[in-house]
């Protein structure tokens, strides 16, 4: 069993619901970035996402994007992103870490050895928004030969059949995007969620995860009723670019905690 | 000979093109690739494009001997092609018609375009006034500043003109900007983009509303000298004018195609916009797998070309492939070289060209010298040059 597998277990178990932060390494400084995984654990996140930076993040709104020209400034690259998951590994063995990025940084890299590099630090999944199904055969071979989750996108206007492809696909969990756009967008439609949640829950037994639209505590409680994970990438991303070296911590954990705590009381 | 029949079914030329997107894009590109099946063939609406070209846009263009210019460079005849001819005054109108008609069709009352220098933005307010269909163009910042006369064009047109303020603030960012809209959009939104870049099916299908170009010519050159050119020349930033005239010419024999990249300040430099005559690395940006110029982390490095139109850091897939596979050749242009030829046309033949064109226009000049004055070279002009009279003269340090 993987060890975002083994997160989900654990939290059905426990009739909890994971609580998934997502932040972009390097941003606002690469110092901050080790330290401010360790403290998103601290304050009840059960598995983290961490985006890969990049010049052209065509899916992403402004906010996830002024994050990547954030880490960009300091020289952020993938291999950089892959030895601060080494680091933190050093000390946490347990929260699993999903990589979050577009396809180019990882083909310059060579998908062979990103495979090697990520499994050697600890990477337990990837989520490669550029990479539907169709055009990643290789690399998910890869990835599924190093136990390493191979985490999908589906879209309000992802058809059943489709749905049927990638579910075939995906390891992990399955990544719901709540809206049609991009990440940090308008408010979500809970009703129209529910009902897609539903009908993908028929297709597939996978962990179901929700993002793209949780804003605040509110959302991130209607999401917990619906779906197995709350991912919150833009509302953190805000948290840290409203901070500076002094408070950052203290924010991002108080919008942890209040978050956390509107999942939990579901 | 084998018939060339690129791309395959999912839009791969070879271990190039295909559909590298986001899920949130699939289900339009989906229903994109299916429309444009129904329609590629489709007497009626081929019957519609034709009328357009013929009669919005002037077409069939004419093809011109620069009987004065192959006399002054001494040579080969160098016979052009007249895109500029065209109203709006360059190629890109060709294509934006083509998918403006397929927009209406599929009830898609809103069109959106990226734009560099403007031209493409400017055809497709064009047509878009012409149909009636709401327009919103992203351009860079950067690109809004240089091209302030072509703003003005879009604008009087109807169409609204969105700045990019976000990474470098140019066309790749613009193109950026325009998938987000669609994304947000896409029950009422056509994205017709401008060049043979992104996600299949627009690398084809661009190539297929430019190939008239080609077409034309062959039959142009039949008629004007009794046989196909020695070789054929037009500058590529994404690549839809040299696709266009190339496309035609792929399976016919003795034709050399010369793709004409934008070299910048000199590839030695680092400042150009030429990825396929550097050897970029192959990498994935906006929907399709091709050469691009990236750095050591596969981040998107600045380009440099005196031509807002062909400062791309990628190129379209299947300049990618026709490079591959030997059918095509790809050079590169300086800035100044650019210049030089651009001078040289307006002042031999009456004809200003636009500084992307100059591109093909300098090299032409190269081959041309090289060769026999029986031998002939065609010039893809794919646009005018008025456009560029700001810049020219900038560099001049002529204020206007």
């Amino acid at each position: 069993m993987s060890r975002i597998q083994s997160v989900f277990a654990t939290l059905k178990a426990q009739g909890k619901k994971a609580l998934i932060p997502y932040i972009t390494a390097g941003d606002p400084h690469p110092d901050h970035t080790v330290p401010l995984l360790h403290a998103l654990v601290e304050a009840g996140a059960d598995m983290i996402e961490l985006g890969v930076p990049f010049s052209d993040p065509m899916a992403d709104g402004p906010v996830i994007q002024r994050a990547s020209e954030r880490a960009l400034v300091h020289k952020m690259g993938l291999r950089k992103v892959l030895a601060m998951v080494k680091a933190f590994r050093e000390t946490n063995q347990t929260t699993p870490i999903v990589l979050m990025g577009y396809a180019n940084p990882i083909e310059a890299m060579g998908s062979a050895q990103f495979v090697a590099l990520a499994k050697d630090s600890g990477v337990d999944g990837v989520l490669t928004v550029d990479y539907p199904p169709e055009e990643c055969e290789v690399f998910n071979q890869q990835l599924a030969a190093a136990d390493i989750d191979s985490i999908f996108l589906l879209s309000p206007t992802t058809e059943p059949s489709r749905t049927e492809l990638i579910v075939k696909q995906a390891t992990g969990f399955l990544y719901y995007v709540s809206l049609k756009g991009v990440t940090g967008a308008a408010n979500l439609d809970i009703v129209e969620v529910k009902k897609r949640v539903a009908d993908i829950r028929k297709q597939t037994s996978m962990p179901i995860g929700v993002g793209f639209g949780v804003k605040d505590a509110a959302t991130a409680r209607e999401v917990a009723a619906i779906a197995d994970a709350v991912v919150v990438g833009s509302r953190m991303v805000l948290a840290i670019e409203s901070s500076d070296a002094g408070n950052l911590v203290a924010n991002v954990q108080a919008l942890m905690h209040e978050l956390r705590a509107a999942i939990d009381s579901v | 000979m084998q018939v060339y029949d690129m791309p395959d079914e999912h839009g791969h030329f070879g271990p190039f093109g295909g559909v590298f997107v986001s899920e949130t894009l699939v289900e339009a590109l989906d229903e994109l690739r299916v429309m444009y099946e129904k329609y590629r063939h489709d007497p009626e609406f081929l019957a519609e494009y034709a009328y357009d070209l013929k009669h919005f846009v002037g077409r069939p263009s004419p093809i011109y001997h620069a009987k004065r210019l192959s006399d002054k460079v001494g040579g080969a005849q160098i016979y052009l092609k007249r895109e500029d001819l065209n109203h709006t005054g360059a190629h890109k109108i060709n294509n934006t018609i083509g998918q403006a008609l397929l927009a209406k069709r599929m009830g898609k009352p809103r069109v959106i375009a990226e734009t560099g220098a403007g031209q493409h933005g400017v055809a497709t307010a064009t047509i878009a006034a012409r149909l009636g269909l709401e327009c919103v163009v992203y351009m860079g910042a950067e690109d809004v500043k240089r091209q302030a006369p072509n703003v003005f064009r879009m604008k009087l047109l109807g169409a609204t003109v969105v700045p990019v303020e976000s990474g470098s603030k140019t066309l790749k960012d613009a193109l950026n900007e325009a998938m987000r809209d669609w994304v947000t959009n896409i029950s009422n939104t056509f994205y017709i983009i401008g060049t043979v870049a992104g996600p299949h099916p627009y690398p084809m299908m661009v190539r297929d509303f430019q190939a008239i170009i080609g077409i034309e010519a062959k039959e142009q050159m039949q008629e004007m000298i009794g046989r196909q050119p020695d070789a054929v020349v037009a500058c590529v930033g994404g690549g839809s004018n040299a696709m266009g005239i190339f496309y035609p010419y792929i399976d016919v024999e003795g034709v050399r195609l010369i793709g004409v990249e934008a070299g910048g300040h000199g590839l030695s430099t680092g400042q150009h916009a030429a990825p396929l005559t550097a050897n970029s690395p192959i990498g994935v940006l906006h929907g399709n797998r091709t050469y691009l110029m990236q750095d050591e982390d596969g981040n998107i490095i600045e380009t440099h070309s005196i031509s807002a139109g062909l400062d791309y850091p990628g190129v379209g897939p299947e300049h990618a492939w026709l490079k591959d596979i030997n059918r095509a050749e790809y050079v590169a242009i300086t800035d100044e070289e650019a210049m030089a030829a651009f001078h040289n046309l307006c002042r031999t033949e009456g004809i200003i060209p636009a500084l992307e064109s100059s591109h093909a226009l300098a090299y032409a000049e190269k081959l041309a010298k090289t060769m026999s004055p029986d031998q002939v070279v065609l010039v893809n002009l794919s646009g005018r040059g008025d456009k560029d009279i700001n810049t020219v003269a900038r560099l001049a340090n002529i204020s206007l």
